[in-house]
């Protein structure tokens, strides 16, 4: 497995883990009240899952297993993966930030800026790479 | 394809089956009205699809396909993958079970069955990372490791 890729794959697994522990409290809080605030994890536990978990472990897998190039760099220039996965992960932040945080809206916005960019980055490394084998 | 990974992949397709179904209800339910307890079942929807279907492929792929733990026990400890299953599956019936009769009629024993059912399922992930982060490497190990 790459090294980009072992960053990709530890960063999905690591909000893997915050993701289904904001879930776990909020589970536990609708069962047995444990406390309303807990409701404000909300945003951070939809993001933590969906852009930090189940994206970023697609993104990692895909740029390793997707096909090489037979000439030159295996895996052609990685600058578009690098640049999406701190992309991602600054942009991830700066959502759940703004959100639990309630900070101005365009801490919200600048991240799906980030987290847009992150996916055009990664989308212009990996399309050359979707080819058939023959 | 190992045994737990044909049991991660068959019951991820039951839980989009399920997925589904549950859609198929709840959409039935904007045209006639259902029994209440089919107002909670929301939640039980985006969770069966979201963890059951879609983490759970996730967890039976990479059981199978992530680069070996050793050459001895290439996929860690057998146990700690099938407690991943076991956990993650009974959380997610427990919540299946209880959080829509639990917003039919809070405060009963309803309740107490979801907090059982989110520490199951957050022991699951953990399990799962415990499990597979040794296995995020960049090639062949070459001394076997104790487990």
């Amino acid at each position: 497995m790459p090294q980009l890729s072992q960053w990709y794959v530890r960063a999905a697994f690591t909000y893997l883990i915050m993701g289904f522990s904001f879930g776990a409290l909020m589970l536990a809080n609708k069962g047995v009240p444990l406390h309303p605030a807990l409701w404000r994890l909300l945003p951070a536990h939809i993001e933590f899952l969906l852009a930090g978990w189940v994206l970023q472990f697609a993104l990692g897998v895909a740029f390793w297993m997707l096909p090489r190039f037979w000439h030159g760099p295996s895996r052609g220039s990685e600058t578009g993966a690098i640049v999406a996965f701190f992309s991602l992960n600054l942009g991830l932040w700066l959502v759940v930030l703004g959100t639990v945080l309630t900070l101005p809206p365009v801490a919200v916005t600048l991240g799906r800026i980030l987290e847009l960019l992150a996916v055009l980055s990664f989308t212009s490394h990996i399309w050359p790479r979707i080819v058939p084998r023959n | 394809m190992p045994t737990l990974t044909r049991w991660f992949l068959k019951t991820a397709l039951l839980c989009l089956i399920a997925t589904l179904l549950l859609a198929v209800l709840l959409s039935i339910g904007r045209i006639w009205t259902l029994t209440a307890v089919f107002g909670g079942l929301g939640p039980v929807y985006f969770h069966l699809l979201m963890v059951g279907w879609v983490t759970e492929l996730i967890f039976g792929v990479v059981f199978w396909l992530f680069p070996r733990f050793n050459k001895e026990t290439p996929r860690g400890r057998p146990w700690l993958g099938w407690s991943v299953y076991i956990l993650l599956n009974l959380g997610l019936l427990l919540r299946v079970i209880a959080e829509p009769l639990n917003a039919q009629r809070p405060g009963e024993v309803w309740g107490w069955l979801l907090p059982i059912s989110a520490l199951l399922q957050w022991l699951a992930a953990l399990s799962f990372v415990a499990n597979t982060w040794p296995r995020i490497h960049g090639g062949p190990r070459r001394q076997a490791r104790e487990v």
